[in-house]
This record gives C-alpha cells, structure tokens and sequence, in this order.
C-alpha cells in the first residue's frame, strides 16, 4: 500500500513530470520564471493549491458525482470547484494574513485556469485513485513542477548575459533550453516501471 | 453591414499572421507542444479548437447583454467548459484511436487563455456574425500553427507524413519525443522571428505570457 503510494508520488513527481513529459503548464512556466523570486513564490502557491483543489475533486468526484452517474459533467464541475476555491482562498487570505496576500495573491489570480489544476483531478478520477494515491499524485505534481521552474529559473537568470541571436531571444531560446531540461528528465523513465 | 462596419479580412488576417495566437502571442503552448508529434493529431486537435472557439465566441455573442459584467469570467467559464464537453463526447464517440492518445489534451482546451481572451476582447463587444468570424480566424491561426508544427516533427521524427512513409527510417527520432517538442516550437518560432524581422520589418514575437 505505501509502497505503490510512495511510487505513485516519485513517477508523478520526476518520470511524467508535467513540464517536461506531459507538456502541461507551460504558460505559467514561461511566464514567473523570468525571477527566482516570483518562481519560488509560485511553487508555493501552486504545491497548496494543487494538494487541496485535488482533495476536493476528488471528494466530490467519488461521494458525489460516481453516485448519481454525472461523470460526463466533470469538465464543467472541476473547474467550477478549483475557481470557487481559488476565489475563496483569496478572499480568505486577504482578510486572515494580508502580508501572504500581498507576496503570494497575484499567483492566486493566474492560478485558475492553469491546466495541470485541472489536469491532476482528471486524471485522478480516470485512473480511480483512493485518498491517498491521489494525495501523493497532487503533492508529486506540485513539488515536481515546483522543481520545473526553480530549475528554469535558475538557467535564465544566467541566460540573461549570454549572446543569443536576435530572432532567438526571449521565447524561442527558452523552448529550446528546456528541450534540453526535458532530454535530461528523460534518464529518469527507467527508474520506476509503474 | 450596420453602422459600425467590421473588415472580415482584417480580422482573419490577424487571426492567421498578426495576431497568430501560437506563435505571436505566444498563448495555449502547452498543447501546441503536446499534439503535434504526427500531423493527423495536431490537425484534429486544431479542429477541435477551431469549433470550440467558434461557438463560444458565437455564445458569448448571443448573451452579451444578459451576462452581468461582475460575473461575465465565471459565466464565460461555464460556456466554454459546455463546449468542451460537448467536443471531448464527439470525439471520444467518432475518433476513438486519436481520443486514447490526446483525450486529456481536448479536455484541458477549458483551460485555454486564446479561448477566454477572445470571449472577452471581442465576442463580449461585438454581434454575432463578428464574433463568430473572429473564433473562426483565430481557430484557424491555431489549427495551421499545429500543423506546422506537426509537418516539421512528423517528417524529422518518422520520416512520414500523415502516417504516409516518405524517407526510409526515423531520420531524427528525438523529434517525436517530448524533448523534441521542446525543440521544434524554439526552432520554428526563431525561424518565424527571423523571416519577420527580415523582410517585415516587424520586432518578433512577444516575450511570452499566458
């Protein structure tokens, strides 16, 4: 039982990590990793929000929705769920810790309709999960596009003095860098056979 | 056409080379990168994305003076989620191989900027016919973004095009992996800028956004 937990939470996390196998996220991963600061703040907001948006899901998913047969619904239903969530946290922090808000509110707002919030419920109700695998698959996500960006964000920072041709510069180099990031996540595939 | 009369031509111009959503304003990658290692994918992904744009754009349109503006992002929402679905049902029904591949990906189209942008930039201010040219151009920008894309990854990665063998062999394997992906979009999109920046004039894509 811990055992394929544990293992549910290392392929989640480093061999179908988002980013890099699954190609998912990609607009806030080239968005807040231009700082180290906005992509550390953003690994946070994200990790937290995933962990219990999945929670959620996946509560009302099994009590709810199997029960009275709505699985057709569940586009419409999950994303209802993550933005009355994020809309409620936001108003919950702002009154509660206004300092957290002010460094960590705006990732909040981009955080709606990012896909891998919406693509980890998904995949946990494809897939059947109980409670705890689809706990160890939201954590492994979240920690492991948290590492996705901390690693971008390391690399552009230094990106910032190297000569890049013109028509290169910005988005394209940054694609092709993390072809690079990706061709390395590759070595871990044979790690775990799930 | 009424009093304020909309250029068709423009708006598909910029739907297609101005405004192309992929590769200048730099929105929705993820499946950009994700679909586009065959043609046949990436073509039908960009079908998808072409019908769910025109009839949001097309909804939004219709409601526009119903919808109160404090809550018009969740009511927008909730049209683009129907479509999806409506879509994802379709092609789980009709396109059962292409659906085991890419069927998460035409779930997560809800969660496309392109689509919520144009709602709110055009389709919430303009009429119907408008509206629906406007997703339909945009779609389309998207749609041959994808098969670009899928052409340049197809032939490299299998040597085939549309599932057609072409050249003997897997020319360069890594194309069609995810890394690959990676690659191609930095390629074609530094190629784009460079023909831009040539022979238009222009400053290259935006820095990247959401």
């Amino acid at each position: 039982m811990w055992q394929h937990v544990l293992t549910i939470f290392i392929a989640s996390a480093l061999i179908n990590n988002f980013v890099f196998s699954r190609y998912l996220g990609l607009c806030i991963f080239f968005g807040v990793t231009k700082r180290m600061e906005t992509a550390v703040g953003m690994s946070f907001t994200f990790t937290g929000v995933m962990l219990i948006g999945a929670v959620l899901n996946w509560l009302i998913y099994t009590y709810v929705m199997v029960p009275f047969h709505l699985g057709f619904l569940k586009i419409v239903i999950f994303i209802g769920v993550v933005a009355a969530f994020v809309q409620a946290a936001d108003t919950i922090m702002k009154k509660v810790a206004p300092a957290l808000y002010y460094k960590l509110g705006i990732y909040l707002a981009l955080i709606v309709t990012n896909c891998i919030i919406l693509a980890v419920p998904i995949i946990n109700a494809e897939e059947n999960y109980n409670l705890m695998e689809a706990m160890a698959m939201a954590l492994g996500s979240g920690l492991g596009f948290s590492l996705a960006l901390i690693i971008m964000a390391s690399i552009r920072e230094k990106l910032e003095l190297a000569d890049v041709p013109k028509s290169f510069q910005g988005l394209p180099i940054s694609f092709v860098l993390t072809g690079l990031i990706a061709l390395a996540f590759l070595g871990f595939s044979g790690m775990i056979t799930l | 056409m009424s009093t304020n009369s909309v250029n068709y031509g423009t708006i598909f111009k910029n739907g297609i080379f101005g405004e192309n959503p992929v590769f200048r304003l730099a929105l929705s990658l993820c499946p950009a990168v994700a679909v586009t290692s065959g043609v046949k994918n990436g073509f039908l992904m960009g079908v998808a994305v072409l019908f769910v744009m025109t009839m949001v754009n097309g909804t939004v349109s219709l409601l526009r003076n119903f919808i109160n503006p404090k809550v018009r992002i969740p009511s927008y929402m909730f049209i683009i989620a129907t479509w999806v679905t409506v879509t994802d049902q379709v092609m789980a029904a009709t396109q059962r191989s292409v659906y085991k591949e890419m069927g998460l990906y035409i779930v997560l189209i809800v969660a496309f900027a392109i689509v919520l942008s144009r709602a709110e930039m055009f389709a919430s201010k303009n009429k119907l016919l408008p509206s629906l040219v406007d997703g339909f151009a945009m779609g389309l920008g998207f749609l041959l973004a994808l098969v670009v894309l899928g052409i340049f990854r197809e032939f490299l990665g299998k040597g085939s095009l549309w599932g057609n063998q072409i050249l003997p062999g897997k020319p360069v394997l890594i194309m069609i992996m995810p890394a690959g992906g990676f690659f191609a979009m930095g390629l074609v999109m530094g190629w784009l800028n460079w023909i831009d920046r040539k022979f238009f004039g222009g400053t290259g894509a935006s820095s990247g956004g959401h």
